[in-house]
């Protein structure tokens, strides 16, 4: 196991912004890290309706967030607006050292959403669909395989149709897909619900791993328990904006 | 951009191959069309080669006219189901978010979607080969009409499926968009198509070259624009 | 304040016209010979379908200003075009319909232009329809910028295809009389377009306006829309949560 976690995690996250600098405030050349998400006083709107309201988020490099709040308040919202999916109306936004409003296309390629839904073809088998998720994303195909093992995808499991597949199945399958393509930005929601207890601890290992390899991960749950063993950080998010933001320490 | 398009290409026919929807549900509904007209309007049609008269027309007007009739109806089966299949499950955002080329996207699905109907109009012309007695003088004048021609309705229909996508009432939309824009495109096909089968009063090359036309400035439009069609939000 | 001026001048300029055209068509212009009274029709008919084609055309010129520029008023005016000609383009068909009774003894024929303006009388609905789906006015832009820039490109086309097939059947066509008229007709005529062209323009810039502000009154409010989604989060007036995967 020790050698499939090094080749999935070794080669380092593909990131966009070709330079990891900038100018500081003072603009004087000093070097200051871009963050990863610098989200100020952003508006999203769905329809009519502000879904994000004036939210102010910065996340650096290798952080692992978790968004709780209540339902309705924004989580998903945030992820989609993160990873490029929905416009941000107003406010400043950048993904990567990329501002999202005008250009979320260069975003999409970096970053991995897991959530409600999986992105899955019914009439392809397991295997087929990280393939092709991974064609189409840019990724190594060299690592599909390893990807695979490591979520615990083995055998005639990789030759079943997606249609045919339990729910743990399907997730496991677009985990796979995400590991396989092995973005620089994480984006989890809610990805411990339909999994069993040893699935979920799986999900958090693999989370842990990707940090440790560079990658930053957010992840929205209600797991309240799981979420604060696994995070860095806990964001609260109501009405559309954060409320709570404060670190976490684990005892070693 | 013909990467994603190739690659989107290859999905939707690894997809097609599996449920075999085209070949299954699709193909024998345009072949039913076909036939349901020919029965309904026997009594009109003079078999075999031969000019239109008073009460009668022509073998070769009528298939003609009933060839493309029954492709259209099938295309927008083909068409919705191509975008049905981006409906489950988030595949339109999950395309998106794979940061492929919308352009490439476009040319993939259409590409697809005009495979299934090149499949289908085989049959149809074979159907009216048999139930018309029709002879087909010109093969390749009705290659040269059928390719284009199906390019168009491969590619617009497309663009308004996907544009429709989310919507409840796509299944009425995406006729009310398509039957005005490909009207002049049956128009055109039916002539050439005639002149193909039988009739020697039609020249069909003009109309081939008219449908060329249109077929190119329909994909350029398509990939110029698909960007704009594919987004959601 | 300045398109306002505008309109006004165009449409009392218009009228100022249109008025001199119905006084020279019905009055001062003489019935012709073969076609009697219903020759007047010449000072209405093309005028109309002059008017459904610069609609498109406009809606088209917009729709690509919008993809460019993304500005809002881009849309409005390209929601005007495809309005007023979708109403124009009825009108041709129904002054087209009156004018060809006589000639061909029933109340429509496959004539070519006739045909051409059916199909953009459809494609106006098909674009006002996608205008009133469901969604924000960015999606709203850009569903119409598609469907409109379609149906232009499709115009020459409708426009080639079915004038060849019209010259293959030696068909009734509507206007042989273009070629004939001179004079105080012809004057008449160009005049009904010069006329009906303010008009147009008038229309054009009032609907726009409108739609500017018809989306104003939708968009206004975006302030407290979001305090009172911030106050959600303290449980405040609006304490339940949106439905829906937010």
């Amino acid at each position: 196991m020790a050698g499939l976690e090094n080749m999935v995690h070794s080669s380092p996250p593909v990131a966009v912004a070709a330079e990891n600098r900038r100018l500081n405030a003072a603009g004087n050349g000093s070097l200051a890290p871009v963050p990863v998400i610098d989200f100020q006083r952003v508006v999203v709107l769905l329809g009519r309706f502000p879904a994000l309201a004036g939210l102010d988020l910065q996340v650096s490099q290798g952080e692992i967030v978790v968004i709780r709040g209540a339902n309705g308040a924004g989580k998903t919202t945030l992820l989609k607006a993160v990873s490029g999916l929905v416009t941000v109306a107003e406010g400043s936004a950048a993904v990567l050292g990329v501002d999202l409003r005008r250009d979320r296309r260069t975003v999409r390629r970096s970053v991995g959403l897991l959530g409600h839904q999986g992105f899955l073809y019914d009439d392809l088998t397991v295997s087929e669909n990280i393939a092709f998720a991974v064609r189409a994303g840019g990724g190594d195909s060299a690592r599909i395989g390893p990807a695979m093992e490591r979520v615990g995808l083995v055998g005639r499991l990789r030759d079943l149709r997606v249609g045919a597949c339990s729910a743990g199945q399907r997730r496991r399958t677009s985990l796979a897909s995400m590991i396989a393509r092995n973005p620089a930005l994480w984006l989890l929601d809610e990805p411990h619900a339909g999994l069993d207890p040893d699935a979920r601890d799986l999900l958090d290992t693999l989370v842990r791993e990707a940090a440790a390899g560079g990658t930053t991960v957010l992840v929205a749950s209600h797991d309240e328990a799981r979420a604060e063993a696994l995070a860095t950080r806990v964001v609260t998010v109501g009405g559309g904006h954060v409320t709570d933001d404060r670190a976490v320490t684990h005892a070693p | 951009m013909l990467r994603d398009a190739l690659t989107v290409l290859t999905k939707d026919l690894r997809i097609e191959r599996r449920s075999k929807v085209t070949t299954t549900q699709i193909a024998p509904f345009g072949v039913m069309v076909l036939v349901l007209f020919a029965f309904g309007l026997d009594e009109l049609v003079v078999r075999g080669p031969g000019e239109s008269s008073a009460n009668t027309v022509s073998a070769a007007a009528i298939s003609a006219g009933l060839f493309w009739l029954a492709t259209l109806f099938a295309a927008l089966l083909a068409v919705q189901r191509s975008s049905a299949l981006e409906q489950a499950d988030g595949g339109r955002d999950g395309l998106r978010l794979s940061g492929m080329d919308p352009a490439g996207i476009f040319l993939g699905k259409s590409a697809a979607v005009f495979l299934q109907l090149a499949v289908l109009e085989v049959l149809l012309a074979i159907g009216v080969v048999l139930l018309f007695d029709a002879t087909l003088r010109n093969p390749l004048l009705l290659a040269a009409t059928t390719v284009p021609a199906t390019i168009v309705l491969a590619t617009t229909g497309t663009i308004y499926a996907t544009l429709t996508g989310g919507q409840r009432s796509r299944d009425t939309l995406v006729p009310l968009l398509e039957f005005p824009l490909v009207a002049p495109i049956l128009l055109a096909a039916s002539q050439a198509t005639r002149a193909a089968l039988d009739d020697r009063s039609i020249d069909g090359w003009p109309w081939v070259r008219l449908l060329v036309v249109a077929a190119l400035a329909f994909t350029a439009l398509g990939v110029l624009l698909f960007d704009a069609v594919l987004e959601d939000l | 304040m300045n398109s306002q001026i505008a309109a006004r001048v165009c449409a009392v300029l218009g009228a100022v016209v249109l008025g001199v055209v119905v006084v020279l068509g019905l009055f001062v212009t003489g019935p012709d010979v073969v076609q009697g009274e219903y020759v007047r029709m010449i000072y209405l008919h093309p005028a109309t379908a002059w008017t459904a084609y610069s609609g498109i055309g406009v809606a088209a010129f917009a729709s690509i200003a919008w993809l460019r520029t993304r500005k809002m008023s881009w849309d409005h005016l390209a929601g005007a075009g495809i309005e007023i000609s979708a109403v124009f383009t009825f009108l041709a068909l129904v002054t087209g319909s009156i004018w060809g009774r006589p000639t061909w003894n029933s109340w429509w024929q496959w004539d070519p232009r006739i045909t051409s303006t059916t199909l953009l009388f459809f494609l106006s609905i098909g674009a006002l329809t996608v205008r009133r789906l469901d969604g924000t006015v960015e999606q709203r832009a850009r569903r119409s910028a598609v469907v409109v820039l379609l149906a232009a490109v499709n115009v020459p086309i409708v426009h080639f295809s079915v004038d060849w097939w019209r010259s293959l059947h030696q068909g009734r066509t509507l206007a042989r009389v273009d070629r004939t008229i001179s004079g105080l007709q012809l004057s008449t005529m160009l005049l009904s377009i010069v006329g009906f062209t303010l008009v147009f323009s008038a229309l054009l810039i009032l609907r726009a306006r409108t739609n500017r502000w018809e989306d104003e009154a939708a968009q206004g409010g975006l302030g407290e829309a979001v305090s009172m989604r911030r106050s959600e989060a303290t449980g405040g007036p609006a304490a339940s949560p949106h439905p829906g995967t937010v």
